[in-house]
């Protein structure tokens, strides 16, 4: 008897603990895997909720590795809608034929510049490489006229990235475009001398600041989302701009698109409406991300530089190839 | 002092290693000779068909991700393998990974034995509050030491920045099977040495240290294990070992050959470690033999080398605690109210709590049928099998994970992203955890309680349940302890596993720290060590009892 009772106790706590298993399974709502910064697609999805009342569940990891994973995962994806931070990821899932087309008065909203032709996907926000540099040790005519010119050996020791971020291997895949394999190559090469390995964008800006290293190749926004908040970690820092169609001033597109195998596909499709329109570009003017707003007439922070001031060369976002980066960041040491 | 130094380090040629299990595996080891032999040879029996098809299952399970990788790198091709095993990178890390255990386990070693003879045998002021203070730094998760070193040194980083942070976060791991070894002691033998015209140093050299090899072994090899695992820890001070190159390459790629080579080149490491603590380790016997019971050990009085040995203690407990307390409590301070997010807080709380407990309680039922049998009817099949189980449990969570993600998305997809993968993966890498501390108290039940119930008429399982799982369920509780603390603490495996929604505390930790938001960082540190310091205190207890004090 007392047997039956604590086996009775033990599976009834059991069972207990599996259903009260604090929503990690909801089936109600979407599924985002969302490579962008937690915080932002947290106020999305929180905006997006409060408009419409559906539920948003976000799974937060990178463009690389989600990417590759949706493609692992082939028809079965949980996902509903994937963001990222850059082009390539969106790419890669776009060429194994795994997003539904997007609909039309979302592309509607959003410049030709800011989609691929396919419609597969649509951008919904941008950033663009720079140049952090520590003010006390570098002044303006020490700064390097190109990207390029980190490779040279003068260079050595002097200049920090984050390598196994998808960030940087974005720079790196339009690197390869305007390029070429060889050129792309033999920089990696080069870098893999000269320059110093953080992880994450944030820990270059911060080792910049301290003067840890004389400067790194990030996006825009880390520097203005410090300083919004208390500019400890860029206090020292100041941004350079390589402009002039340089690899280095390459703007870098975030997709969102929706998996074809979406079992919320109305939903799905709403959520991406909204991030490209109104309530999801104004965001990223009023809110502390700092990325540009992409949409038709949307406004970024007044406190960025121009989009269009920031001569980016002209780069196709739909062949960025992220395979080919990946294997040969690889090939050169770098992963 | 000095001797001691050159003692160990004769003992322990490379990189001395232990029982392939965990912290309190040495410990049990010592118990366990020292118990009577009712349970041993003369009662062997045969272990039931169901203990032993439920116990072949775990250690099938337990075998699923090294059959993985084998599995990937038969499919990948040799070429490519040796084009992703053999390169420049693989050489740097195996330098980076090879310096940081041959430096870091052998200072280890000598600190932690140091501590351990402080604090159990001679008359420092205040032994039993430093012992404490000695095991308390395991309450704090290793990341999180680092996170402090990089707020009170920023710019920390590189080799020896992590045997800094790795010695300070790791040497509990080595202080407790040490510390209980030397409590255990017969101080018989040492009037023996005494007398037989040894002065102390030599005595200590000759007839202490010997006898701490399991220990040393054992604790050693587990600070080696999880230095190979460990990921946060360098990250945050930029020191790249094969794990942290894993999770890069999983990152870029998910579960590309790259990462799955990787994974190949870490085991193997674990299997040099494994094989390096059996060879070191030998077969001595280290039980006491003889009638009567051992007496209690005296103190050795310090006389002036007092001061300085309590400046040992407090140095380390300034690094190992007073650096993440005081961090911490810093940058609270400067969060102030805003950053204890509660909404968000209470639920990474309620998530991480209900994965521990759940984690714990499979490990413990999946480790009860090879416990029983290694105590009740120990043969060359329990080895067999139970060898499987540690061998898996050394394994890194990163590589583990990555097996069964491969394997969910590939063969078993209803399985994907599910709460049943991440805690089975919590299993399988905490088992050993669970697995000695059953085994220790399963050999305290009689087995004659066991069968009085048979012959009475209950049916094997209920015989075995109102006896020997009730008797052991003091040790249960301490394994359930031990595999929750580490659940609490795990990251890499919980990220690429958890379900979709999932954030533990330790995910929320590491999403802000990321964004070297390290104020809002904080709280979540605060409530991991606030959680796990009971825990701690626990197994502080526990091991303390088993060695009879």
């Amino acid at each position: 008897m007392k047997y039956a009772l604590s086996t009775l106790a033990g599976a009834t706590a059991l069972a207990i603990m599996l259903i009260a298993s604090p929503s990690m399974a909801e089936d109600d709502g979407i599924i985002v895997y969302n490579a962008q910064h937690e915080s932002l697609t947290k106020a999305w999805a929180e905006g997006f909720t409060k408009e419409t009342g559906i539920k948003v569940t976000v799974r937060n990891g990178g463009d690389s590795d989600f990417s590759n994973q949706i493609v692992a995962e082939g028809t079965a994806s949980p996902a509903d809608v994937f963001l990222t931070e850059n082009s390539p990821a969106m790419v890669l899932v776009e060429t194994a034929g795994l997003f539904a087309p997007v609909d039309a008065d979302t592309l509607a909203q959003v410049p030709q510049d800011y989609q691929p032709a396919s419609g597969k996907w649509v951008g919904v926000a941008a950033r663009s490489t720079v140049f952090a540099y520590n003010k006390t040790k570098l002044t303006a005519d020490q700064l390097p006229k190109s990207m390029l010119d980190l490779a040279d050996p003068s260079w050595k020791g002097r200049w920090a990235a984050s390598p196994s971020g998808a960030d940087f291997q974005a720079i790196v895949s339009a690197l390869l475009q305007l390029k070429g394999e060889a050129a792309t190559a033999d920089w990696l090469k080069a870098m893999k001398t000269n320059f110093t390995a953080y992880k994450g964008n944030s820990t270059v800006m911060k080792a910049v600041n301290a003067g840890e290293i004389e400067g790194g190749v990030i996006y825009h926004y880390y520097y203005f989302g410090d300083q919004a908040k208390t500019g400890e970690n860029s206090k020292n820092v100041e941004l350079h701009y390589f402009k002039n169609q340089d690899p280095g001033a390459f703007v870098s597109i975030s997709g969102g698109g929706v998996l074809a195998s979406s079992k919320h596909p109305k939903e799905a499709q709403a959520f991406l409406k909204w991030l490209t329109g109104k309530g999801g570009q104004d965001v990223l003017k009023t809110g502390d991300s700092f990325e540009y707003a992409v949409g038709k007439g949307a406004e970024s922070n007044p406190k960025l530089v121009p989009l269009v001031d920031l001569q980016a060369p002209k780069v196709d976002a739909t062949t960025l190839n992220s395979k080919k980066v990946t294997d040969l960041m690889t090939a050169a040491g770098l992963l | 002092m000095f001797p001691t130094v050159i003692a160990v380090f004769q003992l322990l040629p490379l990189d001395g290693s232990g029982t392939a299990s965990d912290l309190m595996q040495s410990a049990v080891d010592l118990a366990r000779s020292g118990l009577p032999s009712g349970t041993g040879r003369r009662a062997r029996r045969r272990a039931p068909l169901w203990l032993v098809i439920a116990a072949i299952f775990v250690a099938l399970l337990a075998l699923v991700p090294l059959a993985f990788i084998i599995w990937i790198a038969v499919q990948t091709g040799w070429e490519t393998v040796s084009a992703l095993v053999f390169r420049p990178r693989v050489g740097e890390l195996l330098v980076n990974t090879v310096l940081l255990v041959a430096l870091s386990v052998p200072i280890t070693i000598v600190l932690s034995v140091a501590l351990a003879w402080l604090t159990e045998r001679s008359d420092l002021p205040g032994a039993r509050l430093w012992a404490w203070l000695c095991v308390a730094p395991l309450a704090i998760p290793a990341f999180v030491h680092s996170y402090a070193w990089v707020t009170m040194v920023p710019g920390l980083h590189g080799l020896w920045a992590g045997v800094l942070v790795s010695v300070i976060a790791y040497f509990p791991f080595l202080y407790l099977p040490v510390s209980a070894a030397l409590r255990r002691l017969d101080p018989a033998l040492e009037d023996a040495a005494a007398a037989l015209g040894l002065g102390p140093r030599r005595v200590f050299w000759r007839v202490v240290l010997p006898q701490l090899r399991l220990a040393i072994c054992g604790g050693s090899l587990l600070v080696g294990l999880h230095l190979l695992a460990e990921y946060g820890l360098y990250v945050f001070i930029r020191f790249d070992t094969f794990t942290t190159a894993i999770v890069d390459q999983f990152q870029s790629t998910f579960n590309g050959p790259a990462a799955n080579m990787l994974a190949g080149v870490l085991v193997s490491c674990c299997f040099v470690l494994l094989g390096l603590e059996v060879l070191v380790r030998g077969e001595e016997r280290y039980a006491r033999v003889g009638s009567g019971a051992a007496r209690h050990q005296q103190r050795t009085s310090l006389g002036r080398a007092t001061i300085p040995s309590l400046l040992l203690l407090v140095v380390t407990t300034l690094l190992a605690l007073g650096v993440p307390f005081v961090t911490i409590g810093g940058w609270l301070a400067a969060g102030g109210a805003a950053v204890w997010r509660l909404n968000e807080i209470g639920l990474a709380l309620g998530q991480t709590l209900f994965l521990a407990l759940a984690g714990a309680l499979l490990a413990t039922v999946a480790a009860m049928p090879m416990a029983w049998i290694s105590i009740r009817a120990p043969g060359p099949l329990q080895r067999l099998l139970e060898g499987c189980n540690y061998i898996v449990g050394s394994l890194p969570g990163v590589v583990i994970a990555l097996a069964l993600v491969t394997i969910t998305v590939r063969i078993a997809l209803p399985l994907y992203q599910t709460l049943f993968t991440i805690l089975v993966a919590y299993a399988l890498m905490f088992l050993p955890r669970a697995l000695v501390s059953l085994r220790a108290s399963i050999a305290q039940a009689p087995v004659e309680l066991e069968r009085a119930a048979s012959s009475l008429g209950r049916p094997p399982l209920q015989a075995l349940w109102s006896t020997t799982i009730r008797l052991s369920a003091p040790g249960a509780a301490a394994g359930m302890a031990l595999v929750a603390l580490g659940i609490m603490n795990e990251l890499t495996a919980t990220q690429m596993l958890a379900p979709n929604g999932t954030r533990t505390l330790a995910m929320a930790f590491w999403s802000y720290s990321g964004e070297i938001d390290y104020a809002s960082a904080a709280p979540y540190a605060f409530i991991m060590v606030a959680m796990s310091l009971p825990l701690t205190w626990l197994l502080y207890v526990q091991s303390k009892r088993m060695a009879g004090r």
